[in-house]
Formats: structure tokens, C-alpha cells, sequence
């Protein structure tokens, strides 16, 4: 296992070619630009291997619906405006029931916003996006490793339940360099066989893949086979890391780098003070929500300091998956700004010891 | 007794939903003969648009995948890159093309990708009740255009093939009509032609076709038929656009 220095957009290129990705399509935009500059230099490389600088996202998104359709692993990435951009796309995506991988490498909003770090389009990627019923499966990584691993997943994922697959990053998590173990694909391992995709009907019925369906019957139908699909996903992906829980008297709730500045936040804490006892549940895939690792934390912990890069959007999801119980605390910091661990470390000493000032009262 | 017509294999033998004296069920009979008699249905893969021709995928029996509204040429695109032996080709009204898939459209057509554009000029929105068209003619009354299409404010009508004859990668673009057996069999021609582009992986063509609405026209079958002679043909010349050798 060799690790390499590897910029996050890159080490999301290189893996998802591992995976088998041979096709990517994007507009450019800040800050995600090193990706699809990788991707041009990586796929002809790759036999089969399809780059396009589409003339737009709404291009794009199309190009990897029809790249998906005829059989190929695709892959288009933006940052915020243009994923904006990308709903409509998704949305097909999704009701078509047809498998890709989306990356968005978030910035500060909302409109043209900034291009710096930012999360503040959870809402947007966890709540659907574009229009209709269904949901989209998002992976939240925290690291460069990570980027590499959830993408080379994201695929799979893509292809098993065949769903579109957000990566949701921001651009600290883009930009920053670490070091980083490839995955490889698995030896001798086939994809499987698709049985929907287009190739021309030789020898074959005729395929038809469409999110039109007329017949409001069967509309119902396949939003409730969605509806179904998801919550298989919901079983059997929901990913989460919990840090130093045992012994916590607070959770801090935080994802991607938010995440990353938080865990720097706890050791500081935890150094500087031993009675501070604070934890925190990362979550991997913020959609599905760890609804119940939230939920069964709170059997025992009554504090939840949720942190995220913007005004307060997970917080909603921790709101419902805490169900009345507990107490939520929320540090939010939108527009960009990314605070120090010892900034963050701060707000959360002083919530700690409130809510203990308060609980002896 | 001998056949001398039958229904092609590539269409399904169920009801068309057009109106009566509807191009579109023509255009669709004149792909799958063409399907038929060039060998293509095995390999056809068609991109049908939002649109009164959104249903196509029920009448033509090869592979299909709906595309959002407009984004056909993109769709295709990611097809063909994939699957470069198929016939690729997208089916699209004037309002897909050349209104809100304008920018799909030209880049495809200067990226020269290798697929085949059916463009079915009616100069009205048929699917959502009439209303205005990117080709809708000056001065003709739309339900957006009560007044009739005003060219100072409006914009005059887009003559999409000679827009594009420009580009360097397009290869064959044709304008024909199925208003009269002459033009059909012009057309059909024509439709032949841009797949045998295709074939030779020449590059990028599109056919541009006349088509009667006669609902959103509001006019008879034989009246929309002579309409196009008359009025539209002179705002839309027929004929080979651009035809480079291959
Ligand atoms: C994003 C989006 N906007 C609007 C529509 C509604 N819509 C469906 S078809 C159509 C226009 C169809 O006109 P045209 O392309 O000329 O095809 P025709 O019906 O005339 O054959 C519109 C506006 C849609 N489906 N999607
Ligand atoms: S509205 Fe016009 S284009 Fe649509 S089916 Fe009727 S005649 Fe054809
Ligand atoms: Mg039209």
C-alpha cells in the first residue's frame, strides 16, 4: 500500500477512474477546477475513457444521463451555482432510475456567493434538490482519504440500487493536500450485468428508460418503489463515525470539514481540561441521516452541540432525529469562514458548562 | 396477392395519439422504414424530446431514453461517446431545439459529435397549447402572440439549419416538408442521407422538417398542407443547407 500526496480533487479523479469510471463531464467552476482538469489529462488514458468540457452544467449533467443509459460509469462534479444547475438533470437521473455520480465541492452562498469553503447546500443536496419525490444518496467526507474511498463506494452504490450519488465536499476539503492510499479495484471482480441499459434492441425487446409516467396509479407505484429503494439504502449504507462517546457528556454533531476542524476542537479541549468530556458523531452519509446513532446517543447523553459552515441546515436533521429529546446546541458560521479549532473550542466550553450549570439547578 | 405496403418492423403496431394530418406520425413511419430498410433497427438508439412527440418511445419499437426538455443533443452525446457503433439519433420539436436547447444544440453541432438530429419545425409549441415558437412567422398569431409574432420585439423566426451551416463540423443539413408525397419522399431521402452520414462516422447532421399542426394552426388538414407551401416554405427554404463530401 504506497501513499501518495494528493490534492482532494485529484484523489477524487484518480479513484473514480479505479472504480471504473470512464466517462466525466463539467463546466468549469471554482473551486472544484483541478477536477476536471485531472480528468482530461486521466481519461484518454483509460481505454474508452470520454472527457468533455461541456457547454454548460445543464450539458453536462444530460451527457452523463446519456453516458449512464448506454452502460458507462460517469461522473460530473460542480460547486454550488452549478449544481444548481444540475437539479433538473438529477432529478431525470433519479426518476429514470439510472445510476451516477455527482461531486459537489461547495462555496459560500447563496447567488454567485464566494469561492470560499462553505456547506450551505445541505439542504439542497439532502432534501432532493430538484424537483419531485425522491431522495439522493450523500456521502460527506472529512479527508482526503476519504474523498478517494467514499468515491471509489459512490459508484457501486450508484450502480446497486440505481440512484444518482451526490460526493458533497467544500472547497478546504478540494484544495488541501494529504496523503492518501488509492483504492484499487478488487481482482477478478465483474461489474455486474445491467439490465436496462441501452445498446440496440438486436435480439432483444426494445428497452425504454423514461421518468414519464402518465398514469397516476403508477406514478404512486414507482414513488413508493423509490420510497422502498431508499429506505433499503437507509439500512444498509448509513455511515457515521463516532469520536470519544464513551465517556461524553456532550456530542458534537459535524460533517466534512466541519468535522475535521470540530475533532481538533475536542483535543484541545479534552488536553486542556479534563473535565470536559465532549464527543461527536461524524456523519459520513448525511443522506440517509444516522438517524438512530443520534438517536440512541441520547439515551444516555443529553447535550448536542451541532457545528456546520453555515446558517444551520443539518441541525434540522438532528432536531428530527433527537425527537424532542436532549437539548440542541448550534454554532453556525456561513459565508466561507472557517473558524479555528480553538475558536470552535471556545463556543463549545461555554455550552458545556452552561448546560451543567443548568442541569444542577 | 402481392404486398405493396405493410407496417414497418421498427413501428409498433399500436394507435398513434397525434392529431389528425399531424406530421409527426409521418416522420415517425418514415424512420422506422428507414430503420428497416437500412438495417438499423438493431442499432438505433433515439432520444425522444419533451414535446407532442414526448410518446415516440411508444410507436417506435427500437431503444429509447427520455431527455429533459431540450437537452436531447446532450443525452445523445453521452451515447454516442459510449457507443460509437449505434445509431444515434434525437428527435426533437422547435421549441426543444432551438428555444431552450439552443446552447445543447449548437455545441453539439460544433463539437461535430457523430449523431443524426430529426427537427421537426411546426413553428408552435403543439404540446403546451399553441403558444409561441422560436420559428413561429412574423405576424403569425400563437396564443402567446395574440396580436401575431411581432420580429421587433419578438425576435424574428430562427432558421436553424443555416444557423448552424456555419459551424465547420456540421456535415449534412437539410430542410424538407411533409406537406405533399413529393416532399415526403424528399424527406425520406433526406433522413437517409443524414443516417449514412452518420454510418461513414462523418460527423454531425440534422434534418429540418416542415410539419403540419393543424390543431394549434387552426386549420384544416388540406389548408396547413398548402400553408406550408405558401407561407412557411418561403420563410424556411427546402433544400440541402450544407452538404459536406464524405
Ligand atoms: C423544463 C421544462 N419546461 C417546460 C416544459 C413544458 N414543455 C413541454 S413540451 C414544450 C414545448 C414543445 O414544443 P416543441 O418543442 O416545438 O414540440 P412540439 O410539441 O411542437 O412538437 C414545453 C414548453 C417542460 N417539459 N420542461
Ligand atoms: S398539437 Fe400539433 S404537433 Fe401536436 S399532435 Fe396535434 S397536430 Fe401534432
Ligand atoms: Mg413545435
Amino acid at each position: 500500500m504506497t501513499k501518495k500526496l494528493m490534492y482532494g480533487t485529484h484523489a477524487i479523479g484518480e479513484a473514480a477512474i479505479q472504480a471504473g469510471c470512464t466517462c466525466y463531464f463539467g463546466y468549469p467552476i471554482t473551486p472544484q477546477n483541478e477536477l476536471p482538469e485531472y480528468m482530461s489529462q486521466r481519461l484518454p488514458e483509460v481505454p474508452g475513457g470520454v472527457f468533455i468540457q461541456a457547454e454548460s452544467e445543464l450539458a453536462a449533467i444530460n451527457m452523463v444521463l446519456g453516458a449512464s443509459v448506454a452502460g458507462a460509469r460517469a461522473m460530473t462534479s460542480s460547486s454550488s451555482p452549478g449544481i444548481s444547475l444540475k437539479q433538473e438533470g438529477i432529478s431525470f437521473l433519479a426518476g429514470s432510475e439510472l445510476p451516477a455520480v455527482i461531486v459537489n465541492i461547495m462555496r459560500g452562498g447563496p447567488g454567485l456567493g464566494n469561492i470560499a469553503p462553505a456547506q450551505s447546500d445541505y439542504f439542497q443536496a439532502t432534501r432532493g434538490g430538484g424537483h419531485g419525490d425522491y431522495r439522493l444518496v450523500v456521502f460527506a467526507p472529512a479527508s482526503v482519504q476519504e474523498m478517494a474511498d467514499l468515491t471509489f463506494h459512490a459508484f457501486d452504490v450508484a450502480d446497486e440500487y440505481r440512484t444518482p450519488v451526490m460526493i458533497l465536499g467544500d472547497g478546504m476539503l478540494g484544495q488541501m493536500m494529504e496523503p492518501v492510499v488509492m483504492p484499487k479495484p478488487r481482482k477478478g471482480k465483474k461489474a455486474a450485468e445491467k439490465d436496462y441499459i441501452l445498446t440496440g434492441a438486436k435480439g432483444r425487446p426494445a428497452r425504454l428508460v423514461k421518468s414519464l409516467i402518465l398514469d397516476t396509479k403508477d406514478m404512486e407505484e414507482h414513488n413508493w418503489k423509490l420510497v422502498r429503494k431508499f429506505k433499503r439504502i437507509e439500512e444498509r449504507e448509513t455511515r457515521w463515525e463516532g469520536y470519544m462517546l464513551d465517556d461524553a457528556e456532550m456530542v458534537v454533531i459535524a460533517y466534512g470539514t466541519a468535522a475535521r476542524i470540530a475533532r481538533g476542537a475536542i483535543n484541545r479541549l479534552r488536553r486542556e481540561d479534563s473535565n470536559l468530556r465532549v464527543g461527536m458523531i461524524r456523519p459520513i452519509t448525511v443522506s440517509p441521516f444516522p438517524v438512530k446513532a443520534i438517536r440512541d446517543a441520547a439515551q444516555t447523553i443529553k447535550d448536542f452541540f451541532v457545528f456546520e459552515m453555515s446558517t444551520g441546515q443539518m441541525v434540522d436533521d438532528v432536531r428530527l432525529a433527537l425527537e424532542g429529546q436532549g437539548t440542541i446546541h448550534f454554532y453556525g458560521r456561513p459565508g466561507g469562514v472557517v473558524p479555528s479549532a480553538r475558536e470552535l473550542g471556545r463556543s463549545i466550553a461555554r455550552r458545556y458548562y452552561q448546560a451543567i450549570r443548568k442541569r444542577k439547578q | 396477392m402481392k404486398k405493396v405496403y405493410q407496417r414497418p418492423r421498427s413501428l409498433r403496431d399500436v394507435p398513434m395519439h397525434y392529431c389528425p394530418g399531424c406530421g409527426h406520425s409521418i416522420i415517425h413511419r418514415l424512420i422506422a422504414e428507414l430503420l428497416d430498410e437500412m438495417g438499423l433497427r438493431d442499432s438505433a438508439i433515439c432520444v425522444p424530446p419533451a414535446g407532442c412527440a414526448v410518446l415516440a418511445y411508444y410507436y417506435l419499437d427500437i431503444d429509447m431514453v427520455e431527455a429533459p426538455h431540450g437537452r436531447a443533443t446532450a443525452v445523445a452525446t453521452g451515447i454516442k461517446r459510449v457507443r460509437p457503433d449505434n445509431l444515434v439519433f434525437s428527435y426533437q420539436g422547435d421549441g426543444d431545439l432551438a428555444a431552450i436547447g439552443t446552447a445543447e444544440a449548437l455545441h453539439t453541432a460544433n463539437r461535430g459529435e457523430n449523431i443524426t438530429v430529426i427537427f421537426v419545425n411546426n413553428a408552435v409549441y403543439g404540446m403546451t397549447g399553441g403558444q409561441m415558437a422560436p420559428t413561429t412567422l412574423a405576424g403569425m398569431k400563437t396564443t402567446t402572440t395574440p396580436a401575431g409574432r411581432k420580429p421587433k420585439s419578438e425576435g424574428p423566426p430562427i432558421r436553424v439549419c443555416e444557423l448552424l451551416s456555419g459551424l465547420a463540423n456540421t456535415v449534412y443539413l437539410e430542410r424538407t416538408a411533409v406537406n405533399s408525397p413529393a416532399n415526403v419522399i424528399k424527406t425520406k431521402k433526406a433522413i437517409r442521407k443524414a443516417f449514412s452520414v452518420q454510418q461513414k462516422k462523418a460527423g454531425f447532421s440534422l434534418v429540418e422538417i416542415l410539419s403540419p399542426c393543424p390543431t394549434n394552426w387552426r386549420m384544416d388538414t388540406v389548408a396547413s398542407c398548402t400553408w406550408i407551401d405558401e407561407v412557411m416554405a418561403r420563410e424556411f427554404p427546402l433544400g440541402v443547407i450544407k452538404e459536406v463530401p464524405c
